[in-house]
């Protein structure tokens, strides 16, 4: 039988994942040498052969650009998929000691994941520190280590915004909402009008979203407090005021919890279902993409705040880095690599006007050529401008956990289920709390509540 | 003798080593893999039968195996009989285009289970699916094939779809075994078609249905592509410890408890095993008596 097949194939591929020659690497503490400037150029001139795993699409011609610049290194781009199944190739990789790439794209939610289990490369040897300057701060905060160690060089990003439909807004007479008791008061108003609309869509099986949201809130979820110890905050105060603000208006009726990138979903966007997509900075090209039917209705604003006439502020949905990959045989190649693509003035400027990615580096956020641009399914507006104003406002101190996978995993079948369910948010967040710590325990960790 | 002896082990050969690289091998590997603990903090550590008192204790996992063993008794006779009534009917010579209906039938089971699952999603879809547009255009609500009431009945759905035609091709192929002459006595005697099949071809059937009986019980404990698939369209409703396979694997690769996914993959071999075991003895019973 088919199941019978399966399982044992199944088994054959748990054995290879599990099959660990963990090989003691020494802890990220203690910064290796910096790589003297003969070798970087040595190395940049010896014949050699580098593998780079991305699901970017045609980010060969950026890549390009490194090899005519470098004509003696090769880069292989290699699509292992996106997201999770190239992860979970990785780390297959990882632990069998061969097929890793040299460079991958790591999402930044990821990035603790992967250096807990030593396998990205500390970047500092390779010059990395002087680059901090040329990415938004945010950013270099997601890549830096609980010891400064860098771990990757930023490559694009998500802060968050709202994209609302101006003629549903106009149509019902509703005034962009400036602060959430504004947005929860026109979700209101809005279902009451047309109970087939629904002022946003919080899709019960995005954690990305959530944890922008929390994000904004100044929510502190995960705290990396050492590197054997992590505090789990996920039931506290500010946890509470954004879940039980999400469960109540979609227990209430008037926001809706459909999960999100289904058929149904870019059905119900294109229908007008949905007057507002709380989304991140690459949404905007997403969704003219997605969303066709509706060409010149969306505009692009500022996420609603917690407080009326504090400062903005937002959170991050989404975005990755370059990431040297633990056991290269050519780290000085790979590294500057990974530095030319997400740094190079022409690279960085490419991958946003060509790739779509909304980028990470102060410069080309501040080139007119990307943040001048005026299309026309925003009716005109200069939507870049717009999110890459957004982007400065972006919190700068949140972290993600060292097992991000379990966590998500967790949210899913909590908070998420709350929100699908229509059941009561608050406890769910404790039962989150509690999964994701007996995880923790379990891992051996000490676990800071 | 002896060199008989030998030369039957050299034609063995060939099956042993692929057996035991294939089967054996992983198969032992994971028992040893489900006697450890690897932590992300303090590495791996000898853990005797602790993943299994932790998998005994789980209440996840008990839910899981108690939900298939439900899948089991509703899905199976259900499937069993729809081939069986098959099986019958083609080999009755009565029906019409038996080779296209026999065709028909089977081909649900060359389709690979993950597109048969899409296809059956894209079904069920509450929101365009076709059931819910024909219900729509009768004013009624759009059938809840995904809500959590329904769901397994919507997989077992699936899983019947799949397997009807699977399992009437080993009840047919028995029927063809059974000698003609059986029904040419039979119909001397004066017995009619249906007095036939009920009193000299199911009786017939018994060991192929016994087979196909114990493929299913293999089956239903180890749902797993179906569940995977539809937890995209039902995340609230399939969660990963919504069968056993599934809650497996998703220790392994989302959690990294190779070691406890280990530990729980043999329980779930274990009751399997017990399972199968059980239906043997009972059929067993049943025929001497």
């Amino acid at each position: 039988m088919k199941a019978v097949k399966r399982f044992s194939a199944a088994l054959l591929v748990l054995c290879l994942a599990a099959c660990t020659g963990d090989s003691a690497g020494d802890d990220g503490g203690s910064a290796a040498p910096p790589a003297a400037q003969a070798d970087i150029d040595k190395a940049l001139q010896t014949p050699t052969k580098l593998v780079f795993w991305t699901w970017v699409p045609d980010i060969q011609k950026e890549v390009t650009l490194f090899e005519q610049k470098y004509p003696a290194i090769d880069v292989e781009v290699v699509n292992a998929g996106q997201g999770e199944p190239q992860y979970t190739k990785l780390r297959t990789a990882l632990k069998a000691g061969s097929g890793a790439p040299d460079v991958a794209q790591i999402e930044f939610q990821y990035i603790p994941t992967f250096s807990l289990t030593k396998s990205l490369v500390d970047l500092r040897p390779y010059g990395a520190e002087a680059l901090k300057d040329t990415f938004v701060d945010w950013t270099w905060n997601q890549v830096t280590g609980a010891n400064g160690e860098i771990w990757g060089y930023p490559q694009d990003t998500g802060p968050m915004g709202m994209l609302y439909r101006k003629d549903i807004f106009d149509k019902h007479g509703i005034a962009v909402p400036k602060t959430w008791d504004e947005f929860a008061a026109a979700a209101r108003k809005l279902h009451a009008a047309d109970p087939n609309v629904y002022l946003t869509n919080l899709a019960s099986n995005q954690n990305g979203a959530w944890m922008g949201l929390l994000w904004q809130a100044g929510a502190k979820p995960f705290t990396n407090t050492g590197p054997e110890s992590v505090t789990v905050s996920l039931n506290d105060d500010v946890s509470k005021k954004v879940g039980s603000y999400w469960g109540g208006l979609i227990a209430e009726g008037v926001v809706s919890a459909d999960a999100d990138f289904t058929d149904a979903w870019y059905q119900a966007l294109n229908r007008g279902k949905y007057a507002t997509w709380l989304t991140a900075a690459w949404g905007p090209v997403f969704l003219t993409g997605s969303a066709k039917s509706t060409t010149g209705k969306w505009r692009a604003a500022p996420l609603p705040q917690w407080q009326s006439g504090g400062q903005e502020v937002s959170g991050n949905w989404g975005g990755s880095t370059s990431a040297v990959i633990t056991g290269t045989k050519n780290p000085i190649a790979a590294a500057k690599f990974a530095e030319f693509l997400n740094t190079d003035p022409e690279s960085t400027k490419k991958l946003a006007l060509e790739q779509f990615l909304f980028p990470a580096t102060k410069a080309v956020l501040a080139d007119p050529a990307f943040t001048g641009q005026k299309p026309e399914f925003y009716g005109g507006q200069a939507v870049n401008q717009e999110f890459a104003r957004i982007s400065d406002t972006v919190d700068k101190q949140f972290q993600w956990p060292p097992f991000l996978d379990q966590a998500v995993n967790d949210w899913d079948e909590t908070v998420g289920k709350s929100f699908a369910d229509k059941s009561d948010t608050s406890a769910a967040l404790d039962e989150w709390q509690k999964r994701v710590t007996d995880y923790a325990k379990n891992q051996g960790f000490k676990v800071n509540e | 003798m002896n060199t008989h002896a030998k030369s039957g082990y050299l034609f063995v050969a060939p099956f042993l080593l692929v057996f035991a690289a294939m089967l054996v091998a992983p198969l032992a590997y994971a028992a040893y893999l489900s006697l450890f603990r690897e932590q992300l903090i303090g590495g791996t550590v000898f853990a005797g039968f602790e993943n299994y008192t932790r998998a005994l204790q789980d209440d996840r996992l008990m839910d899981g195996v108690l939900r298939v063993a439900r899948f089991f008794v509703i899905q199976v006779p259900l499937m069993l009989a729809l081939s069986l009534a098959s099986a019958l009917a083609i080999d009755s010579g009565l029906l019409r285009f038996a080779k296209v209906f026999r065709l028909g039938i089977f081909i649900p089971y060359a389709v690979p289970a993950v597109v048969a699952t899409l296809m059956w999603g894209y079904l069920y879809g509450p929101d365009f699916g076709p059931f819910a547009q024909l219900a729509g255009k009768l004013g009624l609500p759009a059938p809840p094939f995904l809500s959590d009431d329904w769901m397994l009945g919507s997989m077992a759905n699936i899983v019947t779809w799949e397997f009807v035609g699977y399992n009437m091709i080993i009840l047919y192929a028995a029927l063809r075994a059974v000698p003609h002459d059986l029904y040419e006595a039979a119909a001397v005697d004066g017995a009619g078609a249906w007095r036939i099949a009920w009193s000299i071809k199911i009786p017939a059937l018994r060991p192929a249905l016994l087979l196909c009986l114990i493929f299913s019980v293999i089956g239903s404990f180890q749902l797993f592509a179906e569940p995977q698939l539809l937890q995209r369209l039902a995340p609230s409703v399939i969660d990963s410890g919504y069968t056993p396979n599934l809650y497996a694997y998703t220790l392994a690769f989302t959690g990294q408890e190779v070691n406890y996914a280990a530990a729980v993959s043999f329980l779930l071999g274990a009751v399997i095993v017990v399972a199968s075991y059980t239906v043997l003895f009972v059929s067993g019973r049943r025929s001497r008596s």
